[in-house]
């Protein structure tokens, strides 16, 4: 006999999104019920499968009763609310968002969906002056809480910095870092319970760290990926990827993804092969497989040498 | 959890500075966050509670919080590296690199700077060389030390002790620094109307020895509690209710919805919270009420304690308040010692006990879920709401949090009933109210004024309205500036609402025709900068562009003109306000906002000084 999970069942309640009347179940996040409608709600510290921290404030919607906007990715829906998305307020802080990050970060690798969405919105991070020089490796890192230079305004301030390649498997490009906290979730309970990064600092000097900023090799990182696998903005990435864009190769048009299941153990994890130039660049899982909420292990996301014999083995 | 440890091991000091931290922590006692019968989790984390205790206990040994002895700490408490290296570098107090151990920080704030703080920078620069040089001792400028009325203000951070100097000079702070020892502010002088028979709050300051508890006994104390005891939780939730005591932190929410709220829970833990952690610049009231009469703030801690179902309260004091905390910590353990907390709270059955955590210097963890994650061991940073405290609050229990006044208030209530409160002042504004003048005053100190008082009013008693009187920034740096025009506002919730201004925190910091408002608004916008946690975008990234715009307009170098600069500036603001998570980000561009529309600078007047950047 088959059975059926039905999961927990939840009775619905009633939500007015721009004056159309929805019935959800009671538990779904506004997102949900703007995702189920067809909206299209930009998101950058959203993942389906992370807990949501709230920090980017670009999905936020006006509720009435409720002086400031509301981020419609954490908030969960309650019976009789109303939801507007349509108004000035809520475009214009998605705006100034999308603004902000860009005048302060590298969004480039933020992909097709944050350039649209800037686009949208009439994002221009160029109106706060020209970019100021960037950091020295390590020296925003070391800046003390509390306590920053006076700006004389002439120059905007970024987060820019050299990218950091302290391991053979992946880079640290922190030039592109917005801090949704998405990698520090993965690396913590939400899937690898590592611990080997999180925030340090504070304010615009907040940054992802190991402890006294070490290499990963020396933190408890185990090469795990998932950080890489959730970074929305390519701040973390293979080094495969890395390389190939700084060679100028990266050919995301000419990708092919294969599916297949990860040979090894037994837990039997769905793969995604990222395959460029007849060469695996990525392996990634999909997040809504039941096994691994894509999320990999070190021998699934980086153990794919032995099945490609295009490179020779590099230490013999 | 497995942990991953760097391999440098702790000194002998550090070592033991951390083991004094965490064995004389108490233990497994009712209501603790490791009581067995609380199931919070906390337990699973270890006493990741203690992660600032034990980087405090670190710092006041040997000055900086090495590898060695942050690998202990996790060691000791559980707790991954990465995340307490997180936690030490997200609070000015602490250092992860080594730095001299002997530190003054010199207030340079709004409150501060003009009346002698930057005169004593520029001295102590001479003496001691560039802020934070040195190897032996050094000094750093820092925001508001909530020492306004006595300006300009030092708080030492040394390896042989904490300590507050105000009005400070050069020679007292380096011979401050070289060991000497400093009579702490005497709060007596911070209080002009003391001894007044009009006084509610600050009836005790000033007459009652803080130390002795015969003295707080003999001037009424324990009252409150002994009525509270006799009338039951219930009466005393329905007593503040009715008497329409809102919140005096800054956000006047009616405390009486939160007592009722989390004695409703049926959790069995709840916590109840004290927000000492007073940081909004201009800012001093709780200072000289828990220096001045700390025996009444545990008193009002007790009943509230009790009437809400909390066995045990938190008093988080801000860490450049070291006057204060030993005030307290002198109060709590005479309370214990004389029944009046513990197992039997004057005999009553009822179980109670505080505990006292030390903050390390983030006004963010003035915001409420920011402190209990301060609290918990975590970094400031502000937690989503909903959930809201009374409903998951201090290691996910319900929680009260009330700031120092709130509580003090709590007593009067008890002893005089809610409707007798209720009489004083008007609508949503029931009271009497602290507020902290300071600036171009006669009088600089705290006084207490029953609310709907005006602020001309407020003034005739500090010396009257100043000469040359040219802006006041009410409610602090998230507040906003009024002018002279405006003194017959009556200082209530309503009555500063309608001119666009806000009570805040009680601050009233005068500034006369000679400021340079520039140089204000520079130093509140960089204060914002400092201070943002930077958890949102909205604020973390706004913040920096706020102060490089005013920063320009300063300079006259405007990108696109006057015009352009000011549309920036109202771009920025509306997403901080509109989008950010707390009431850091929601205020930040405030004063700046109320000082552009009031013309106190760009407008091309005095301020202004086109010549200084070519």
């Amino acid at each position: 006999m088959t059975t059926v999970d039905l999961g927990t069942i939840r009775r619905l309640v009633s939500v007015t999104v721009d004056d159309v009347e929805h019935r959800v179940p009671e538990g779904a996040t506004i997102m949900d019920v703007l995702d189920s409608a067809g909206a299209d709600t930009p998101r950058l510290c959203q993942a389906p499968n992370l807990t949501p921290v709230n920090a980017c404030r670009v999905c936020v919607v006006e509720v009435e009763g409720s002086r400031p906007l509301v981020p419609s990715c954490a908030r969960r829906v309650e019976d009789g609310m109303v939801v507007r998305t349509d108004t000035d307020r809520v475009a214009h802080s998605r705006r100034m968002v999308l603004e902000l990050l860009g005048s302060a970060n590298d969004m480039s690798q933020a992909g097709d969906d944050v350039a649209r969405w800037s686009i949208e919105y009439g994002a221009d991070p160029e109106r706060y002056g020209p970019v100021g020089p960037p950091a020295a490796a390590g020296e925003r890192g070391n800046r003390h809480a509390g306590h920053h230079s006076a700006p004389d305004g002439e120059t905007r301030a970024t987060v820019a910095q050299p990218v950091t390649v302290d391991n053979d498997l992946y880079v640290r490009d922190y030039a592109r870092c917005i801090l949704c906290y998405k990698c520090v979730e993965a690396c913590g309970t939400d899937a690898q319970n590592t611990f080997a990064i999180a925030v340090a600092g504070r304010g615009f000097d907040a940054t992802i760290s190991t402890e006294f900023a070490v290499p990963l090799p020396d933190s408890a990182c185990v090469y795990c990926g998932n950080c890489i696998g959730v970074c929305p903005t390519g701040a973390l990435k293979s080094v495969a990827e890395h390389e190939r864009r700084e060679a100028g190769v990266w050919d995301p048009e000419g990708e092919t993804v294969t599916s297949t299941i990860c040979s090894f153990c037994g837990v039997g994890c769905t793969l995604e092969l990222h395959v460029q130039d007849n060469t695996i660049v990525n392996v990634t899982s999909p997040h809504d497989h039941s096994v691994t909420h894509g999320h990999l292990c070190i021998k699934g996301r980086f153990g794919f040498q032995h099945v490609q014999n295009v490179a020779p083995p590099r230490d013999r | 959890m497995d942990l991953t440890l760097l391999a440098d091991a702790p000194t002998t000091a550090e070592r033991a500075a951390v083991d004094a931290v965490v064995g004389s922590a108490p233990g497994t006692g009712p209501g603790s966050p490791t009581d067995p019968a609380d199931g919070t989790g906390a337990a699973d984390e270890g006493r990741r509670d203690l992660l600032l205790p034990a980087f405090h206990a670190v710092m006041d040994a040997v000055g900086w919080i090495s590898r060695g002895a942050l690998s202990y700490v996790c060691e000791t408490l559980h707790v991954p590296p990465a995340e307490a290296y997180g936690v030490a570098t997200f609070y000015a107090l602490f250092s992860v690199t080594p730095r001299a151990p002997r530190i003054a920080h010199v207030c340079d704030d709004v409150g501060c700077a003009a009346f002698g703080g930057e005169d004593l920078c520029a001295a102590m620069e001479e003496r001691l060389g560039p802020e934070g040089s040195g190897e032996e001792v050094t000094w750093t400028r820092s925001p508001c030390l909530g020492l306004c009325e006595r300006a300009p203000a030092v708080f030492l951070q040394t390896t042989h002790g904490h300590g507050q100097i105000a009005p400070a000079d050069a020679d007292a702070v380096t011979h401050a620094l070289d060991g000497e020892d400093v009579a702490g502010p005497d709060p007596v002088v911070s209080t002009p109307q003391a001894g007044s028979p009009d006084l509610e709050l600050l009836s005790r300051v000033g007459v009652v020895d803080p130390g002795d508890l015969d003295s707080y006994r003999a001037a009424g104390g324990y009252a409150g509690l002994r009525r509270a005891l006799a009338v039951g939780p219930a009466r005393v939730v329905d007593e503040i209710t009715v008497a329409s005591l809102t919140g005096r932190g800054g956000a006047a929410f009616p405390t009486g919805t939160k007592w009722s709220a989390v004695a409703g829970s049926p959790d069995p833990v709840k916590y109840l919270v004290c927000n000492a952690d007073e940081s909004e610049p201009g800012t001093f009231k709780d200072r000289v009420l828990m220096e001045a009469d700390p025996f009444a703030l545990v008193e009002a801690m007790t009943v509230a304690g009790i009437a809400v179902g909390a066995r045990l309260g938190y008093l988080y004091v801000r860490g450049e308040y070291p006057a204060a905390e030993a005030a307290l910590l002198r109060a709590i353990s005479e309370a214990r010692r004389h029944g009046y907390l513990g197992d039997d709270v004057m005999g009553s059955g009822r179980v109670f006990d505080l505990e006292v955590r030390r903050g390390a210097g983030a006004y963010i963890c003035g915001e409420e879920t920011a402190l209990m994650n301060s609290l918990e061991g975590r970094r400031g940073e502000p937690r989503a709401k909903p959930p809201f405290p009374t409903v998951s609050g201090l290691f996910g229990k319900p929680t009260v949090i009330n700031n120092v006044e709130t509580l003090v208030n709590v007593l009067r209530i008890v002893e005089q009933g809610g409707p007798a409160f209720a009489s004083v002042g008007s609508g949503r504004s029931t009271g009497t109210k602290l507020f902290c003048l300071s600036g171009v005053v006669a009088r600089p100190g705290v006084y207490e004024v029953p609310m709907g008082t005006t602020l001309r009013e407020l003034l005739e008693l500090a010396g009257g309205v100043p000469v040359g009187l040219k802006a006041i920034l009410l409610g602090g740096a998230a507040g906003s500036f009024v002018t002279p025009d405006q003194l017959d506002v009556p200082l209530t919730l309503e009555g500063t609402r309608e001119i666009g201004a806000t009570l805040g925190s009680g601050v009233v910091l005068c500034f006369d025709e000679s400021t340079d408002f520039a140089a204000v608004l520079r130093r509140i916008a960089g204060f914002f900068r400092d201070e943002s946690c930077g958890q949102c975008v909205p604020c973390r990234v706004g913040t920096v562009r706020q102060e490089e715009a005013l920063a320009r307009i300063e300079r006259g170098r405007e990108i696109g003109g006057r015009t352009v600069e000011l549309q920036l500036l109202d771009d920025v603001d509306r997403v901080m306000t509109d989008a950010s998570i707390c009431g850091l980000g929601q205020t930040a561009a405030s004063a700046v906002r109320s000082a552009l529309s009031l013309g106190l600078i760009g407008s091309g007047g005095g301020a202004r000084r086109n010549g200084d950047h070519p």
